[in-house]
């Protein structure tokens, strides 16, 4: 009886598509190898039982190379039934593997996936004619668009070993492989298409770099434009005018008291003001859904199609170079791409780099350089506020926006530099697949930037709440005020900076958004100069991730890097927040 | 280049070669196998980054980005 399915197959073969077709369950998948580091678990129906199936990892033969190919093979073992996803337009490749699954006498299934592309590819398989070979079930399916699944899912229960087949050597399989091939492939010869143009412009140097740049500042452009466009005319009108009158109503109906100022927060002139107000129903909800979830959308959106077109490859092979210097390899870029949206996911794929060097290096410098989008979108708010200091605006907020970056991105050089010399270890060179370019399907695209939304507002939401809980109660006691005079001194006498800074910097702990939050809550009353909000903004990036960020980090460096970690964002908080002080603000 | 025994990363933009040869241990040479990169292999080489960067090349319908190193211990023979 089948109870475990197993899908197994090359990396970035489409093999999360197959899953998530089979099971009808949302799973992250992209055009670059690798996506799938650890494995995700479904159910699916077969007559009428119900069967578990295992999205295992790609790896190119059972004899593992990393971690996750280990895994792999693991699962291989276990399975009642393999579906073997194979990639039909490199048939020859792919058949390594399916040889080394097939050797393991467990019943087995192909599907061969982007079938489309290998007609395109003018690359003709006899199907029939590789099923009758291989003596197992062969079924061309197209993941993307369901093609093929259905006859997929009803052909398991025709699994199938092959007793024929026995345990050789690679060169043993390989002559196999070539026999096989020379019976089932035609390929026809085919010109150099316009994609094929494309992915040379944007892999050579002379072009590549020049596109390069030009793709990672539109694609900012574009953030900032969908998440501000989004802000202006859907989300502040929906809060500002439906949702105001119904928390007013509430305000109403608790009176003054404690749960109201937990709940509400404080009026101002008879008001809520959703940032200022600091209650859990007012600034809770505002700061995740009306402030930073439309930047939110719009980066994951703009990441989704960079994953989903192949472009990222391309983007880690251009940049291999300057990641050397820095003691990692062009793949080092994913994490940092990643943590833009949320440093969680980025922390995370830090496991896909090779070495301890690598690994301590891209989190030291994720965690210091990177700024995460909730972070992001709320710099741009406290720049763009015309109620700041209105009058010292000499500059634009851009300018403001700009020079946090730029500090970023030199702490980001100069640590990596650093690090690159004093670390031991090895950075081995890069070595990855360049995938062909896809045009991105609406469906799938949009799919993901949706899971990934839900994602955060999980994520977020509850962080926010507790947050500013806990700002509330810190205020209602009187620990805020006694926190804020007890580090004034610090504060003042280092960064020239007021002492309620230091409960901004706490609160960036919990969440650096709500900290920016509180900061812009704070200036109504305090007044900072702009070059002041910039390096309250730069610190509270630098000095320490979020709680979240932290503990991935802790899991995946161990003790004693994650303390290493901590010291160089720390001394590296007060040097920079000290030299800072001194260029910016001149005392 | 014709004929001669060469590394791969001693090919230049557009070059073929047939690969011949792959130095290296056990471990590297079945990693590059596992990804078609094997004798008799034919590969061309797409670009190349400055200052000793990596090599872009293709091999089949696969392209790969290799390290200038690894593309060191890879013999070819030119076509």
């Amino acid at each position: 009886m089948i109870k475990k399915i197993v899908l197994m197959g090359n990396p970035n073969v489409g093999k999360s598509v197959v899953f998530s077709r089979l099971t009808g369950a949302n799973v992250i998948s992209s055009n670059y190898p690798g996506t799938t580091v650890d494995f995700s678990k479904g159910k699916m129906r077969l007559d009428d039982k119900t069967v578990e199936i295992i999205d295992a990892p790609g790896t190119y033969s059972l004899e593992p190379a990393n971690k996750a190919e280990e895994a792999a093979s693991k699962m291989a073992e276990k399975a009642d039934v393999i579906i073997n996803v194979i990639d039909a337009t490199n048939l020859e490749r792919n058949l390594l593997l399916t040889l080394e699954l097939l050797e393991k006498n467990i019943p087995m299934i192909i599907a061969l996936n982007l079938w489309d592309e290998s007609h395109h590819l003018g690359i003709q398989i006899d199907e029939k004619k590789l099923e009758e070979i291989l003596g197992i079930p062969v079924v061309p399916t197209v993941a993307l668009t369901g093609e093929g699944i259905k006859e997929l899912a009803a052909r398991i229960k025709e699994a199938k070993t092959n007793d024929k087949i026995k345990p050789t050597s690679d060169d043993g399989r390989w002559i196999k492989i070539g026999s096989v091939i020379g019976k089932v492939e035609k390929i026809e010869h085919r010109h150099h298409t316009l994609k094929d143009r494309i992915s040379d412009l944007t892999i050579r140097p002379l072009t590549g770099i020049p596109i390069a740049l030009g793709i990672i500042f539109f694609a900012f452009w574009i953030v900032r434009l969908v998440g501000e466009t989004l802000i202006a005319y859907v989300f502040e009108p929906l809060f500002e005018n439906i949702y105001k009158p119904i928390a007013m109503e509430i305000s109403g109906l608790l009176g003054p008291g404690i749960i109201h100022d937990f709940l509400i927060g404080r009026l101002i002139d008879g008001e809520i003001e959703f940032v200022e107000s600091l209650g859990i129903l007012t600034t809770g909800l505002f700061v995740p859904i009306g402030m930073v979830l439309p930047y939110i959308f719009a980066f994951y959106l703009v990441l989704s199609i960079l994953e989903d077109t192949g472009y990222l490859p391309r983007l880690a092979t251009l940049v291999d170079n300057i990641f050397h210097r820095l003691g990692m390899h062009g793949h080092g870029i994913i994490p940092m791409f990643l943590g833009l949206g949320c440093n969680v996911p980025g922390a995370l794929s830090i496991r896909t780099l090779e070495t301890r060097k690598q690994r301590f290096i891209s989190a030291t410098l994720l965690a210091i350089a990177v700024p995460c989008m909730a972070q992001i979108s709320m710099i741009f708010a406290i720049f763009s506020s015309s109620e700041l200091g209105s009058g010292t605006w000499y500059f634009k907020p851009i300018f403001y926006i700009s020079l946090v970056f730029l500090v970023l991105i030199i702490l980001w050089v100069i640590i990596g530099l650093i690090l690159n010399k004093m670390i031991k270890g090895e950075t081995p060179e890069i070595f990855l697949e360049i995938p062909p370019y896809r045009r991105p399907s609406l469906k799938t695209t949009g799919k993901k930037t949706w899971m990934r939304v839900r994602w955060f507002l999980k994520e977020a939401i509850p962080w926010l709440f507790f947050g500013v809980f806990i700002i509330g109660v810190l205020n209602a006691t009187g620990i805020m005020d006694a926190v804020s005079s007890a580090f004034e001194p610090i504060m003042v006498g280092l960064f020239g900076l007021p002492g309620a800074v230091s409960i901004v910097l706490i609160t960036g702990f919990l969440r650096k958004d709500l900290a920016v939050g509180l900061l812009l809550a704070l200036a109504i009353t305090t007044p900072f100069s702009p070059m002041q909000l910039v390096i309250v903004a730069t610190m509270l990036t630098i000095y320490f991730p979020c709680v979240a960020t932290f503990a991935v980090l802790f899991k995946e460096l161990g003790l004693k890097d994650m303390f290493k970690s901590v010291l160089i964002m720390s001394s590296t908080t007060v040097i920079v927040g000290i030299t800072l002080r001194f260029i910016l603000l001149g005392v | 280049m014709h004929g001669a025994h060469t590394p791969l990363a001693h090919l230049k933009k557009g070059e073929s070669g047939r690969i011949i040869h792959i130095h290296g241990g056990h471990g590297f040479k079945r990693r590059l196998n596992t990804l078609g990169i094997r004798e008799g292999q034919i590969v061309k080489v797409v670009s190349k980054q400055p200052m000793v960067g990596p090599l872009t090349f293709s091999v089949g319908n696969c392209q790969m980005t290799m390290g200038r190193g690894m593309a060191h211990k890879i013999i070819v023979e030119g076509l």
